[in-house]
């Protein structure tokens, strides 16, 4: 994953606003680097361009050397579902399907044909096997949040995005979701970005990197 | 990959959630409507269709009002064609000391020549048609008659043993027709009856049947030679008057049942709104899982074609059943037997429900796959664009294609869109207006009810559009039972007491006298008796009549038909002149006519006009000299047309009259009619009983489709319901971490429905009093007293039906933990 010249403007009352002045990195397969920074220093904006949720005013992000924004929006979306699985703060969960259904989502829009089966030991592997047939509110944050992971883990992506993994949940569930993250993490070999503004988070990972008003700071 | 299965899996998903059910439920009752109307009218389509010939009796027959020449048979004959004779006339019929009327049918030897005659295997007949000396009686005058096998009853002045109870009868379709019961006697009889003289009114039929060419030819022979007072009927006409009423009645129906389609799409556009806004989440999330946009229209898409094409076949199976309700309460008035319907019907509901859901949803998904990815990480963006009516301009266009269709012409078309469109607007306003005045008195109510009512006036939208959709299914509700009761009832008391009951007709000149002498001996005062002319509108100036110079259809009928002509000498009781002047009698020898107001408008006579009429042979002339107007709901006996005395007395008359017979008199018209065996008595009561009958039962169908509207209301407001839910579980729960009891809860919830329901009845009983009035003053010239019953019954049963239905519907609201409640949704 290489960002290159990475800019994003808006307008703002009238006058534009620089929210991520040129950035410059890259991330190697399998690393694991944390995004820290203060609220409104742009980092979930960053995620939003390296997810290609979002585009940027200027520059370019590749992912697996293929130029995310010479995409159009529905080839980005392909790209997504074929490389980058994604772990959020609110969690994200479909509200009308069961644990097992959210999982076997992202398998089924890829025309996975055996989507139960890998779903449910993608469930196992979050240790939720007890849950399949529950629906999101009647699972505990931490669950829903497991649920969440497992579906991010099922598409077998090459990339993982998270946002504020550990935004919504007490200390104690916050430290388990996270030691799960990164034991699946490290089995997938997968790469590994993560935005949060928890410093002991962010310790786990293998690189840090600081943004503060846009701009990459050194660690 | 198969996005069709996975649309398939995730509408099996959605409809666990419940979500989906309240859009189902209204495509099912939508659907259920129209098909069940569908149906019906296929079944009907069908039996005319299939058995045109055996409604016919033949595959062509001569009608005339008079005995058809003897050539015209002979023709068809010398084409090879079979022949059948029938004739029918109402006469009183009498069997030990009763007396009644009856429809004479007397048939010849080949009768019938398509279908066939059944008759009860109780009483089994011999013989294809009764044989001379004998009559075959229906259920209805044999039960009424109370005869027996053998018994013998009298008819003019011939005697015929029952020989059989006739069940079945090809061309006697449809007891809407028919006032009296059936007597079925042997043509050869009735010379001896003599009750068929000249002038008699009677029904003279020539059938005709074989090989189809043939048959056409003798057509095209017959056609061009056919005399006044004569027509054609054949198998693709067969029937004309069942054939109109049935299309009036399913037009009725159809457009009935369209007013569930516009609930429907009121339900479809409040449920699929809730749809979009709780799915873009949900949208979002598929577009981070790599779904592309075509692939989230197209799952959306599927997902409404399965529900859509389920709910509607569901809906199908309702109006399949519903079909049955129509064909009990109108199937008798039209056939014995209706076959079974045809699977068009289907065709026509799965298009309807389909147009109507789709029509009504595809702007809301549409806004589904334009959702942006980004939304999971900031909410606020992606949120959907607000649009109007003319999102729905595929929809609304379906719905007016619907209605155009359905009234079968475009001007009745137009009628009813915008009357249909008026009618919302009004209940709109209407509901609107009263949404506010509530806002003012709500303040001086305890604090439940000032919360629930408070409700109404912050969901000011949806509240319109539920006390609209209920209004209406309540008004035709209303319009139907206290308001028709009530129009029959002040109709009823505008008559007289002693308001003539019985008419009697073909009394003979020669029997003047001593029929005035039976009523004296009898001391019932003797009426008065009126000479009676028929008479055939031959010119008026000079210039000939002919049916097709009239665009009207009862000004063609007035045409083709004769004319009963009278005379006087003065201006008869309940007659007032509207224009010129009444004879007198020092001009006897000036021949004039008097002409009633309404006729002469329909016919185009005007005052000084020279009018011919023809009768038997003859022809007459006179002018007209006044115009009268009548009042027909007096029962007295009136004519269109009177003669000034010495135009009329050389023709054949016969001689009508009406009079009052007390309650417990009955048995003396028993006597006169075996006095007086050739008179013809018509029971008012009896004739006014069978059109009661009939007009309930085409009112216990018209609410049978409207009971589908009523039901509909029910889906609008579990779309309401289910559109704020989420709002009322979190003010719940607020309001109980505040203090609030379940019961204050429970009444505050109560009192927001009951508020919604009671305002519609108050729309509802507005609307109908309206409708009543207009109806009364304007149409039926009746006095009209409003029935206050009505707003005080109409509120309360709207207030307890949706009060309780409302409350029904929310309340899981109130068994959630609000903690929990404060959590999921705050």
């Amino acid at each position: 994953m290489q960002a290159v010249a990475l800019t994003k403007q808006v307008m703002s009352e009238g006058a534009p606003l620089l929210i991520l002045d040129r950035l410059e990195f890259s991330v190697s397969p399998g690393e694991s680097v944390a995004v820290l920074g203060a609220s409104g220093s742009g980092k979930s904006t960053l995620l939003g361009l390296l997810a290609g949720l979002d585009v940027p005013s200027s520059g370019k992000v590749f992912i697996n050397g293929v130029d995310l924004f010479a995409l159009d929006e529905d080839g980005r979306a392909a790209l997504r579902g074929r490389l980058v699985g994604f772990v959020f703060q609110s969690f994200q969960l479909l509200p009308a399907l069961t644990a097992l259904e959210n999982v076997m989502l992202p398998l089924e829009l890829a025309g996975a044909a055996h989507a139960r089966t890998e779903a449910a030991a993608e469930l196992k592997r979050v240790g939720l096997t007890q849950r399949l047939s529950h629906y999101p509110r009647q699972l505990s944050g931490g669950e829903q949040q497991r649920v969440a992971i497992a579906r991010a883990f099922a598409a077998k992506p090459r990339l993982l995005l998270a946002d504020e993994p550990t935004g919504n949940l007490d200390s104690v569930t916050g430290a388990r979701i996270i030691d799960l993250l990164f034991r699946l993490n490290e089995e997938s070999s997968t790469t590994l970005i993560l935005v949060t503004h928890d410093d002991h988070l962010a310790q786990r990972c293998q690189r840090r990197l600081h943004l503060d008003h846009g701009v990459l700071a050194p660690e | 990959m198969n996005s069709f299965a996975l649309a398939l899996r995730m509408l099996r998903r959605e409809w666990r959630g419940g979500e989906l059910r309240v859009l189902a439920a209204a495509l099912v009752i939508a659907v259920a409507s129209v098909t069940s109307v569908g149906f019906f009218a296929d079944r009907v389509g069908r039996a005319l269709k299939q058995q045109a010939n055996t409604l016919l009796g033949a595959d062509l027959v001569v009608v005339s009002d008079h005995p058809l020449d003897a050539a015209v048979e002979r023709e068809a004959m010398r084409r090879g064609l079979k022949t059948a004779h029938t004739l029918s006339f109402p006469s009183m019929v009498l069997h030990g000391e009763r007396a009644q009327l009856a429809e004479i049918k007397a048939v010849s030897r080949s009768y019938p020549l398509r279908g066939e005659l059944r008759t009860a295997p109780s009483v089994r007949a011999s013989g294809a048609i009764p044989k001379s000396g004998t009559a075959w009686l229906d259920e209805r005058l044999f039960g009424q008659m109370g005869a027996g096998q053998g018994a013998v009853m009298a008819v003019g002045n011939s005697h015929l043993a029952v020989s059989a109870v006739l069940t079945q009868e090809p061309d006697r379709v449809g007891v809407m027709f028919n006032i009296a019961p059936r007597l079925l006697m042997n043509l050869d009889d009735i010379p001896a009856t003599g009750l068929i003289q000249e002038g008699s009114r009677a029904s003279w039929r020539l059938l005709v049947a074989g090989d189809a060419g043939r048959v056409e030819s003798f057509r095209a022979w017959a056609a061009p030679r056919l005399k006044r007072g004569e027509r054609l009927e054949s198998v693709s006409d067969a029937r004309p008057e069942i054939r109109a009423a049935l299309t009036r009645a399913e037009r009725f129906l159809g457009l009935a049942a369209l007013v569930s389609i516009v609930l429907a799409a009121v339900t479809v556009v409040m449920a699929t709104r809730r749809f979009m806004a709780r799915h873009l989440d949900n949208c979002a999330v598929l577009r981070c899982l790599g779904a592309r946009q075509r692939l989230i229209s197209r799952l959306y898409l599927y997902q409404f074609l399965l529900l859509g094409l389920a709910a509607s076949l569901v809906g199908c199976v309702f109006g399949y059943a519903g079909q049955m309700v129509l064909a009990q309460r109108l199937g008798s008035l039209i056939s014995a037997e209706l076959p079974l319907p045809s699977m068009l019907p289907v065709l026509q509901g799965v298009l309807t429900g389909m147009v109507t859901l789709l029509g009504f949803s595809l702007p809301f998904l549409r806004q589904l796959k334009d959702v942006p990815a980004l939304r999971v990480l900031r909410r606020e963006i992606g949120t959907p664009r607000r649009f109007g009516l003319l999102a729905f301009a595929v929809g609304l266009t379906a719905i007016a294609g619907l209605v155009m269709w359905q009234s079968g012409d475009a001007k009745l078309g137009g009628y009813v869109l915008a009357g249909l469109c008026a009618a919302i607007l009004v209940a709109a306003l209407l509901a609107l207006l009263l949404i506010r005045a509530l806002t003012g008195i709500r303040h001086q109510a305890a604090a439940s009810w000032r919360y629930g009512l408070a409700n109404i006036a912050r969901r000011a939208g949806s509240s319109v559009a539920q006390v609209t959709a209920f209004s209406l299914g309540m008004l035709v509700l209303l319009l139907l039972t206290v308001v028709r009761g009530d129009l029959m009832h002040s109709w009823q008391s505008t008559l007289p007491a002693a308001a003539p009951n019985r008419f009697m007709i073909n009394i003979q000149p020669d029997q003047l006298q001593s029929l005035r002498n039976f009523f004296r001996s009898n001391h019932v005062a003797p009426p008065g008796l009126y000479p009676m002319v028929r008479g055939r509108l031959l010119a008026i100036n000079g210039k000939p009549v002919a049916a097709s110079d009239y665009p009207d259809e009862r000004a063609q009928r007035l045409v083709e038909r004769e004319f009963n002509l009278s005379w006087s000498d003065r201006l008869p009781e309940g007659n007032r002149l509207v224009a010129g002047s009444w004879w007198s009698g020092d001009e006897p020898s000036a021949a004039r006519l008097s002409v009633e107001e309404g006729i002469a408008k329909t016919l185009g006579i005007k005052l000084g006009d020279n009018l011919s009429y023809g009768v038997g042979g003859a022809v007459f002339s006179a002018r007209v000299a006044n115009l009268r107007k009548v009042d027909w709901d007096s029962f007295r006996v009136n004519f269109f047309v009177i003669a000034s005395p010495g135009l009329l007395e050389k023709f054949p008359v016969s001689y009508i009259t009406s009079f009052y017979l007390p309650a417990g008199r009955e048995p003396l018209l028993d006597d006169m009619v075996k006095a007086f065996p050739n008179l013809t008595v018509i029971d008012v009561a009896a004739v006014m009983e069978e059109v009661r009958s009939i007009m309930e039962r085409v009112a216990g169908a018209v609410e049978f489709v409207f009971l589908f509207s009523w039901l509909m209301g029910f889906t609008v407001l579990y779309a309401a319901i289910a559109a704020t839910r989420d709002e009322r579980i979190y003010e719940s729960a607020i309001l109980r971490t505040l203090g609030a009891s379940r019961k204050q809860l429970l009444l505050a919830l109560f009192a927001e429905f009951a508020g919604i329901g009671l305002l519609a009845g108050l729309v509802a009983a507005l609307g109908a009093g309206g409708t009543g009035y207009v109806l009364s003053t304007k149409i039926l010239a009746l006095p009209y007293t409003f029935n206050f019953w009505l707003l005080p019954v109409s509120m309360l049963a709207g207030a307890a039906a949706i009060g309780a239905a409302g409350v029904a519907g929310c309340y899981s609201v109130l068994n959630q933990p609000p903690l929990q409640t404060i959590r999921d949704y705050g």
